[in-house]
This record gives C-alpha cells, structure tokens and sequence, in this order.
C-alpha cells in the first residue's frame, strides 16, 4: 500500500498527487513513468512522473480525471491509500549536452513536461518553454515552468489568458526570431505532438516526443503499447516513452489511443452514477 | 492384480457446450476409485522409462503404487522429494511427449494416465493435510529470487526448506508469473496457485511485489543490499509479432496482452475495470498452448467464431493434446496450412479481416519439423474482427540491460551454465524461459531447482 501524501486540484478536472513510494522516488527521472493500481479491483495505469523529492521518498503524479479509474483515484483523499504504485519504468530524458531547448507542453501533459523543463535548467540550459491549454481555467503549472525557464509563452485557444493562439505558433515565431535550439521537447495530446513535429521537421530542429499509449504491465509484457516509430514496431514501455517526433506515426497512434473509448465512456459514466448513488444514499 | 485395460480411466469434465460460457475449470479430476483403478493399469517395469521422460525425475512407478493401495499421502510424499508443484505441473505439463509418451503401456494402448494421477495426490494432500508447516531452521544466509513464476518459485522453495532466507520480487501486483497472468483459469485455478504460494509464505518466503528488478533496484544493488546469490527466472515476456501489415489495427492483441486482461484483471467479470474488445469472430495465429488458451478465452468471453490458424499441419501443432482436444470439442475451427499475410481493417480502422495463403509441407527444417511453403495463388479471406498474435515470445530484456557483465544470446536468452544455472556473473544464476526462450512450467521448474542446489553449493562451499 502506498499513502497519498498530499492532494492539490490544479485545475476543476486535474489533481497533484505526491505518493509515498521511496524506491520509486530514489531512481525516478524525468521522461519515466509509473504504474499504479487504485484498489485490489482496480485496473493498472500508466502515469509519467511529474516530480520527485528524494529526501522525502514522494513521487508526484498529476492526472486528468478521464474514466473510471481517474475518477476513483480523484477520489481518494491525503491519508489514503492506494493499493499499487509501480516504477520508475521506461528511459529518461536524455539531456546529456543540451545548451538550448524549447520545452513544449499542452494540457495535461505541461505535467510531464515540467520536470523535464526544471532538468534541464538546473543542469544549465537555457529552457524556453510554451504551454498550452484551452483557456485560463485550465492552466496549470504556470508559476513552476516560470522558475524553470529563460522564457515562458503561455498559450490559451481562446485567448483568456497568455496569448491567444497555438504552441506550433508561438514555437514558429520563436524559431523566426532567430531562436536556433538544439532540441524541441513536447509532450501533450497526440495531435499536438504531431503537428509540433511538422513543424520542427520544417526548420530540421530535433524533437522529442513523449507517447503514453494503452499499457498494462509496462515492463515490456503486453506489446499493447506497439508505436510505430521510422516503420519499425517499437514499445514505449521499454524503447520509450520518448522517441523521435519526426519518426512516430501519429495517426497510428491516435487510432490505437481510441480503442476503448466506448468502453472508457461507459465505464467513467458508471462510476460517476455509482458514485452520486452512494452520496444519495449516505 | 493389474489392470489390463487398453485405455486410461477417462478424465469428468465439464460438458463443452456448457463450459465454454464459463471460466471454471475445465477437468475435474480423478476420484479415489478411479485414481486407484488408473494406478493399477502401471506395470511397475523394470526400465521405467517414464522416470526418464521426466525432466525432473519423479519416482512415477513408486508413487503409482503408493496411489493403487490406497496410500494417498505416501505418494503424495515421493512426489513432492522430487517437484515443488505437483498440482500445478499435473494439470500443465504435456505429459504425452515425457513421461506418459515413454509408458510401455503406450505401446499397445494408451499410456498410464501419469499427468492425471499426480494431480489427484496433489489435491488429495491439500483436500485432506493438516500438517503443520515446519518452519526449518535458519542458515543465516540470504538470496534474492527475481520472478515468481515456475523457475522462482521452485529455487526459492528448495532454499527455504534449507535455511535460507529468501526474498521474492515480483514485477506484477501478484505473485505466480505465467502460472496467473497467461495460463487461464479454467485449465489451472488461480487458488491452487496461491495455494503454491501460501505454502513458500508460510517457510518463511517473503514475496515483494511491484518489484521491477533492472528499475526499481539492480542486480548490483541486490547484493549491496545483502543478498549472496541472486536467481533470475524472469520469464520470456516480450512477444513477438508477425511484422506484416495491419498489426497495429485496433482489435489485434498479442496473446499476452489478451490472456494478461483476462486472467490477471478479471476483464471477462461484469463490472470490471480493465476492458477488453467484445469480439465476435477472432483469428488465433499460432498453435502452441498459448494459442489454445487465447482461443479458448476468445470463445468464454462470448466470440461466436473462434479459429487456430496455424501454418504447419496437425502433427506438428506443439500444444498439449489435451488441450487440442478440448478446444476442438469446444468449437475452435483449427485453419491449418495457413499462414496470414496481412490483417485488412474495417471503415473504422478496427480489424476487419485476415488475408491468409495456403501451405504444404516440404523438407524437414533445421527444427526437425517439415517446412511450411507457399500454395501458389492459394490467398483467401477470413472475416474476422479480432486477432490474437500467439507466436512465441522472447526473453524480456530490461534485466540485461541494466546488469552489466551478464551475458547473453543474440535472441537474448540469458547464458547459464546447464547443470547450475550459474551465468557470466558470480554468484548470479538463471533459469526457466529466460534462460531457455518459451518453453514448459516443469523444465522453469527443473531449472529453478537444480539452481538452488548449486546455489546452496556455492554459498556453503
């Protein structure tokens, strides 16, 4: 059992979680990921870890509350436990050598996106970051990336915040300006990383991206995590999660991302029922 | 007297058409007179050649007798000098190509039904003892066992009856390995597993699970930590794909992926929380017993069509007969000659189809079987919606890559001495499918064992 050492909403549909795990926290990296099981019941998912503090033994999770599992983890409070928290698994950020780096985050993925920012800054690189996010109520981290970069762009789809646009908009007018980076590091939505790709693939600027696909053991087991990266098969849970944005096969990637969707749907709807069900009763 | 009938006592089991809607277990075992009147078919020959069919060397002939006068527990006792996993292994192994395929009685007939006596005094025992576990005595000395599957189990059992204080570490959430996540309920309950496991607890075993050795903790730090041997049965996790187009189309699992959502996360159980694809006609490529299990998991969770599409013939397919056996009873259409060149999607990029081609058999192959060729202008569709890759799997590759100085094959078996299990690195032994590439629970268990002895060799000088 693993205890839940403080909870933070970040935004009405994302919570911080730091989970008392010290072999965890220890060898944990940016770039990494852990599995956790909410209950003896539970399903395992794949998180990629927001943070670690060594000297405490926590690891800092951040998760969007998007099915059922999601929402069952939301509702654990600090104190609780939860039955399973496994890691850290996959490979790490490779930032051996990086003098300039545009760090790219979107939605709920700036999460991930963070440690790998703070890295590399504490490393001494210069970090310009842009994150994304539909509109101010969903900004999350902006205080975090601001210690951990050079420069920030926040960018909001309707304007409510930051600037109004895209990140591909704000990394281009970066890259105009004359900003010549040795890597560009994104981590987001599918769709996001794959037009970030495109455009990086443009000016020729090396690009990371990090995959976060359908996963159940995450050692290497279940091959459900297959991404298609340079035509070859690869599986992010022991090749990743990070690979080369302008070799990832996005549509493929996005088509297996919505297996379950159906499934998914149902399964958060039920539970939510369950849920104002037992809030009814009780 | 011995009983001279040609043929073994036949095995109750659940009525096809009524067990493939349900995951219980599929044979259900002898009873006493059954098991007494199977036993009484052994000659106790001379040769015993069924001993050497056995890769672990059970006295057959002598806990045969012990069953046929009725002595349970005492068989139960000669069984358990020479396997940790009789219950287990009476169910899985594929007795008709070891000791039930040396059996004199297989001559004229059908052989003894070893597999089926064991696993009658192993339920027997643990149907009726009452016996206390006997904590042994410490040595003082302690080893760290990486994987609790066959291989694990067996080293850290045969080391803890020693003295030795062994930890388990296990990658997944529940201790077993193959014995829970891959092999299905209904060929091989999970208590009886857990029975296995309970029994080793109670020796003194400690399991930690979560433990992803090569992540979590090394090799190195294993022994930093204390450990003096450490024993790698990691199993062959990694599953091997086809590499032909439409793999990654939604609806095709490696048989891993499929059999680790039912067996290990109850995804055939209403309300549970790890999904799994409703499929209605599902094509199994492969035909070991993994192929078998896959497709007679497909057929369980409701699939109206099942098929083994297998590109060898009927002789050659490697699983247990039995297994060939009753998935035939329960409607699995075997498409042998077969082999699939492509899976077509449907409109919405879920599987819509295999693109297959006809083959013939010609010259034995380096593997002694006869090599498979393409029919000419032979290719043909089955429509199906899902497809599950069930054509081997290769030894998992995070503990090579972060223990420096083990060496291992290009295919990435981990090389270990034959006898001792001992690799390139001190005090560091292997054994199972990580050493061997896929292959059966009793040669893990064989594996894991002689492992021990040595290690206890080793340690003890």
């Amino acid at each position: 059992m693993y205890e839940i050492v403080n909870k933070i909403c970040l935004n009405p549909t994302v919570t911080r979680m730091d989970i008392l795990a010290p072999l965890v926290a220890k060898k944990a990296e940016p770039g990494q990921f852990i599995i956790l099981r909410v209950d003896d019941e539970g399903e395992r998912i794949p998180l990629t870890v927001a943070d670690y503090d060594r000297d405490a033994g926590t690891v800092t999770i951040i998760f969007q509350i998007v099915g059922a599992t999601t929402e069952a983890l939301n509702r654990k409070e600090k104190g609780d436990f939860i039955a399973d928290f496994v890691g850290p698994l996959g490979k790490k950020t490779h930032t051996d050598g990086l003098k300039k780096v545009a760090v790219v985050g979107g939605g709920v993925g700036c999460a991930i996106a963070y440690p790998v920012a703070k890295k590399l800054h504490e490393i001494g690189c210069e970090v310009h970051s842009i994150i994304g996010f539909r509109n101010k109520d969903l900004v999350i981290l902006e205080e975090e990336f601001k210690n951990a970069s050079t420069l920030l762009k926040v960018m909001t789809d309707d304007g409510s915040h930051g600037e109004k646009g895209l990140v591909t908009d704000a990394l281009e007018a970066l890259i105009k300006d004359g900003n010549q980076y040795d890597e560009v590091i994104v981590i987001g939505p599918l769709i996001m990383m794959k037009f970030v790709s495109l455009l990086t693939k443009k000016y020729d600027i090396k690009t990371v991206v990090s995959m976060n696909p359908i996963m159940i053991d995450g050692t290497g087991m279940c091959g459900g995590c297959r991404v298609t990266v340079g035509g070859k098969m690869k599986f992010a849970c022991i090749d990743g999660p990070e690979f080369d944005g302008h070799e990832v096969d996005f549509d493929d990637a996005m088509e297996r991302a919505s297996m379950y969707k159906d499934f998914e749907r149902r399964a958060h709807d039920a539970e939510c029922n369950l849920f104002k069900g037992v809030q009814n009763n009780g | 007297m011995a009983n001279m009938s040609l043929t073994k006592n036949p095995m109750p089991a659940q009525e096809p058409e009524i067990r493939c809607k349900n995951f219980l277990e599929v044979a259900l075992g002898y009873s006493e007179e059954t098991a007494i009147d199977e036993a009484k078919r052994c000659l106790s020959c001379k040769n015993k050649p069924c001993v050497a069919g056995c890769p672990v060397g059970i006295d057959i002939p002598g806990f045969i007798e012990k069953v046929a006068d009725g002595e349970f527990e005492e068989a139960y006792e000669i069984l358990s000098a020479s396997t940790c996993l009789p219950a287990v292994c009476g169910r899985v192994c594929p007795q008709e190509s070891q000791c039930e395929g040396k059996c004199v009685r297989g001559i004229k007939g059908e052989s003894v039904a070893i597999g089926r006596l064991e696993r009658f005094v192993a339920d027997y025992h643990s149907a009726h003892s009452k016996e206390e576990t006997k904590k042994p005595q410490p040595n003082g000395h302690r080893v760290a066992v990486i994987g609790s599957g066959p291989a694990g189990l067996s080293c850290a059992g045969t080391l803890a009856k020693k003295g030795y204080a062994v930890t388990i570490f296990e990658a997944f959430h529940v201790a077993g390995g193959v014995l829970v996540y891959g092999i299905p309920e209904f060929r091989l309950p999970k208590a009886i597993v857990q029975r296995e496991i309970d029994e080793l607890i109670r020796l003194g075993v400690k399991v930690e699970t979560n433990m992803v050795i090569g992540k979590v903790l090394s090799i190195d730090e294993l022994f930093e930590d204390g450990f003096e041997a450490v024993f790698i049965g990691s199993g062959a996790g990694l599953p091997r794909f086809m590499n032909i187009p439409g793999e990654n189309l939604k609806g095709v699992y490696s048989a891993n992926e499929f059999l680790t959502r039912i067996n290990l996360m109850k995804a055939y159980k209403e309300n549970a929380t790890t999904p799994i694809k409703e499929n209605h006609k599902v094509a199994v490529v492969g035909g070991g017993n993994v192929a078998m299990d896959a497709a007679r998991c497909a057929k369980r969770l409701g699939a109206e069509e099942v098929y083994i599409v297998y590109r060898r013939g009927e002789e050659e397919l490697p699983a247990r007969l039995e297994e060939i056996h009753h998935a035939k009873e329960e409607g699995i259409i075997f498409k042998l000659l077969t082999n699939p060149i492509e899976i077509l999607p449907d409109e919405n990029n879920f599987v819509g189809g295999i693109k297959c081609v006809e083959m013939e058999l010609g010259e034995p192959d380096e593997s002694g079987r006869r090599r498979p060729q393409v029919k000419a202008d032979s290719e043909f569709t089955i429509d199906v919606d899902c497809v599950i890759m069930s054509i081997g799997t290769s030894p998992n590759p995070l503990i090579k890559s972060t223990t420096e100085g083990l060496e291992t094959e290009s295919w990435g078996g981990i090389i270990a001495d034959e006898a001792t299990g001992l690799t390139s690195r001190k005090r560091v032994y292997a054994g199972g499918d990580a050493v061997t590439g896929a292959a059966t629970v009793i040669l893990a268990m064989g594996a894991g064992k002689s492992a021990a002895e040595a290690i206890d060799k080793d340690i003890m000088g």
